[in-house]
């Protein structure tokens, strides 16, 4: 699939009332195409409830259920029950695509049982978390995915806790389906949703989402600030299925020694968020702290490839 | 049919026969066993149904909502710290303007910890929007949740319905009710309608930001709403009475009132027990009678001002208690008939945590009240503070005293 190659049809709609370049709206915009009209949209609290514009008008060209912070799992229960009823009994044809889009905050923190539960009840849905590192909805203040050292309005020193990872947290539930994707590789992204797509059960895709003024970077920086995160190895792309965990797009070239981890510092440089790491004076501390976190984990994985590819190039002899 | 069954199994029939789809709730007790029965049914294909059990009573209200959204009729049950849990939510679910009805065993909330009869929990939960039903009877209660959703699903009202009963008197003991046959059921309560669902043939958003030039009007449609509630719950227990049988009155069950001089008003089986008051001061020449709230939302203003303002004075029963003022059933019956004829109205607040208010009690305080010696304000009979009530207090001077010494 080359970007040429994506539906023409627009359910993402003009008039949204997003930031100029909003992450949030250009995701939108690639997980409609790549899912297309049998989609029933539920949109949890966050920057999405604004963007899709004020009541009477909508930039959303599915049925959408707006729903408070804590319910995106539950949602999703709700609306997937009441439509294998409604197949059952012949009103649909086909069952929709069940579709819960929320923000890191809605996702890492307020709404975390209530995902934790629907995965578990394997309810039959794609979740998306829209990865923006902090409640930018309200102004930017700190969330469970705001990364180590970035500035916050309520971490103005950097925050002191590194992020968990609920993306590894969903692999651990047991999910048929898990996938980090970025704005910079749209075709990555629209593949794995197509993929979703095709599945049965919880599907949880999670798109970091730079945020030009919570992030303090231009508008016009948006996917190149996408790209440094995966390139500097800051977000990592791949995809979860069967048990198996396969590295795609930037972070696959990376381990496979196509490209070069670029140094951490273009990322934290590229944005206003880690500036106090660089003035008045260089925190060599905090980040080298991150850079050996980066460094450890991809030379982990480089390290189990070409040992596995190693390992595959060795011929057994025959059994006596 | 008649069965023999507690309150719990009889509100689950209730869900059953109004041909509920899907069902989403959490075990609390004293509701858990209106759950355990459905999911019986379910399993053993006697409803064709989808229970989804949710990880909590917030999650069991958003389901709800996304289901009947998608068109569906839906059904939960909860009690007292649960229906507090979803407080947000039931703010959400009337304001989105759908149908959908949920049982609420009436339940003490915590500390300390108490699973007994109180109305604490539902009447906290009293300016969310939803229409309150409030039963004395097992029958009651399967009549009641069969009438919910007639009356959640009419075009003029579109708002959810709470359908409540008492903890252990209703939703544990056994008593005798009829079950009335599905075709009568479905003759009463057509299938599931609501003004607006998530189609993909035209989709609609629903519920994204509103401004204040149009807030107003969304919350002014809901009060409309609750207000056209009057007439239909009316109009749901009279059609109930015809094609199914059975009556419990509409928005009030009026006892013995047409000549009555003094009112008792009640709710919930503390009503039942008033009943037996209310005869045993008739035998004693005393004219009373009572007034069973079985609507608490929207509340029977017109019935109250048409049976109370002509008498002498009302006593009410709260079995709950708005702190900083007075028993909150006061408060409306009082509001009610304010300017409206001489009746001088009294509040006892008991029965909290499930105590037992005997109709002797009842009998005894409300002749406190018609004879004056009641002050007009809430009234606390059944407290009686003892040794163990200050067994803390002294534990907590001994233990500060100690700290001191040392």
């Amino acid at each position: 699939m080359r970007l040429r190659d994506f539906p023409e049809e627009e359910l993402f709609l003009q008039g949204s009332a997003a930031c100029h370049g909003c992450p949030g709206s250009a995701a939108i915009r690639v997980a409609f195409k790549a899912l297309g009209r049998n989609t029933v949209l539920a949109v949890i609290a966050s920057c999405t409830s604004v963007f899709q514009s004020p009541f009477p008008v909508s930039a959303l060209g599915l049925p959408t259920l707006n729903m408070a912070f804590a319910t995106g799992g539950a949602t999703a229960s709700g609306l997937s029950a009441a439509a294998d009823r409604l197949v059952a009994k012949g009103v649909l044809e086909e069952k929709p695509t069940i579709l819960v889009w929320a923000g890191d905050g809605g996702t890492y923190d307020i709404g975390i049982q209530a995902l934790s539960g629907a995965a578990e009840r394997n309810t039959d849905f794609i979740y998306v978390c829209y990865n923006n590192e902090a409640y930018s909805n309200t102004g930017t203040q700190r969330s469970g995915a705001t990364p180590y050292a970035a500035w916050t309005t309520n971490t103005t020193r950097g925050k002191e806790e590194w992020r968990k990872d609920v993306a590894q947290i969903m692999v651990a539930h047991g999910i048929p389906y898990v996938a980090t994707a970025s704005l910079a590789y749209p075709t990555d992204m629209f593949r794995k949703f197509a993929r979703a797509k095709e599945i049965k059960g919880t599907r949880y895709i999670e798109i970091q989402a730079p945020c030009p003024p919570g992030w303090k970077f231009p508008s016009s920086h948006t996917v190149k600030v996408a790209r440094l995160a995966v390139q500097t190895g800051m977000w990592m792309l791949y995809e979860h299925e069967n048990g198996r965990t396969a590295y795609t797009a930037g972070t696959q070239r990376i381990i496979q020694g196509q490209s070069k981890l670029l140094p951490v510092e273009e990322y934290l440089q590229a944005q206003g968020r880690f500036r106090h790491l660089f003035h008045p004076q260089r925190d060599e501390e905090r980040i080298g702290e991150i850079q050996r976190r980066i460094s450890h984990v991809f030379e982990t994985l480089q390290f189990t490839h070409k040992m596995k590819e190693h390992i595959m190039d060795i011929e057994l002899a025959p059994p006596h | 049919m008649k069965l023999v069954e507690t309150g719990n199994h009889v509100a689950a029939w209730g869900a059953r026969l109004a041909r509920v789809e899907v069902v989403s709730a959490y075990p609390i007790t004293p509701q858990t066993q209106v759950i355990e029965e459905i999911s019986r049914f379910i399993d053993e294909g006697e409803m064709e149904c989808e229970y989804i059990p949710v990880e909590s009573e917030h999650s069991a209200m958003a389901a709800l909502i996304a289901s009947a959204a998608m068109g569906v009729r839906s059904f939960s049950a909860t009690s007292a710290h649960g229906l507090a849990y979803m407080h947000e939510l039931l703010h959400w679910a009337a304001g989105i303007r759908l149908p959908m009805v949920m049982v609420n065993v009436n339940r003490a909330l915590g500390p300390g910890w108490n699973i007994w009869c109180d109305h604490q929990d539902t009447l906290s939960a009293r300016d969310t929007g939803w229409i309150q039903l409030h039963c004395a009877s097992h029958q009651e209660i399967l009549d009641t949740v069969i009438q919910a959703y007639r009356i959640s699903e009419d075009p003029e009202v579109n708002l959810p319905v709470m359908v409540c009963y008492d903890a252990i008197f209703l939703s544990h003991n056994y008593m005798q009710v009829e079950i009335p046959d599905q075709e009568a059921v479905d003759r009463f309560l057509p299938p599931f309608r609501s003004l607006w669902r998530l189609d993909l043939e035209h989709p609609l958003t629903h519920g994204s930001v509103i401004y204040p030039d149009d807030y107003e009007e969304v919350r002014y449609s809901m009060f409309q709403g609750l207000e056209n509630a009057r007439g239909v719950i009316r109009a749901a227990a009279e059609e109930y009475r015809e094609k199914v049988g059975g009556y419990h009155g509409g928005l009030v069950d009026a006892y013995r009132m047409e000549d009555a001089e003094h009112a008792l008003v009640a709710m919930g089986s503390a009503a039942s027990e008033a009943r037996v008051a209310v005869d045993m001061l008739r035998e004693a020449g005393r004219r009373f009678g009572l007034v069973r709230v079985r609507s608490y939302r929207p509340f029977p203003v017109e019935e109250m001002v048409e049976l109370l303002s002509p008498l002498r004075t009302a006593l009410v029963l709260d079995r709950s208690i708005s702190f900083g003022m007075e028993g909150p059933l006061f408060s409306e019956v009082k509001a009610s008939v304010y300017g409206r004829g001489e009746v001088a109205v009294y509040d006892i607040v008991t029965g909290l945590g499930g105590r037992d208010i005997t109709y002797e009690f009842i009998a005894e305080n409300a002749t406190a009240a018609a004879d004056g010696r009641l002050e007009p304000r809430t009234a606390w009979p059944s407290v009686r503070i003892n040794e163990h009530h200050l067994v803390s207090k002294r534990g907590l001077e001994g233990l500060w005293g100690r700290r001191a010494a040392r």
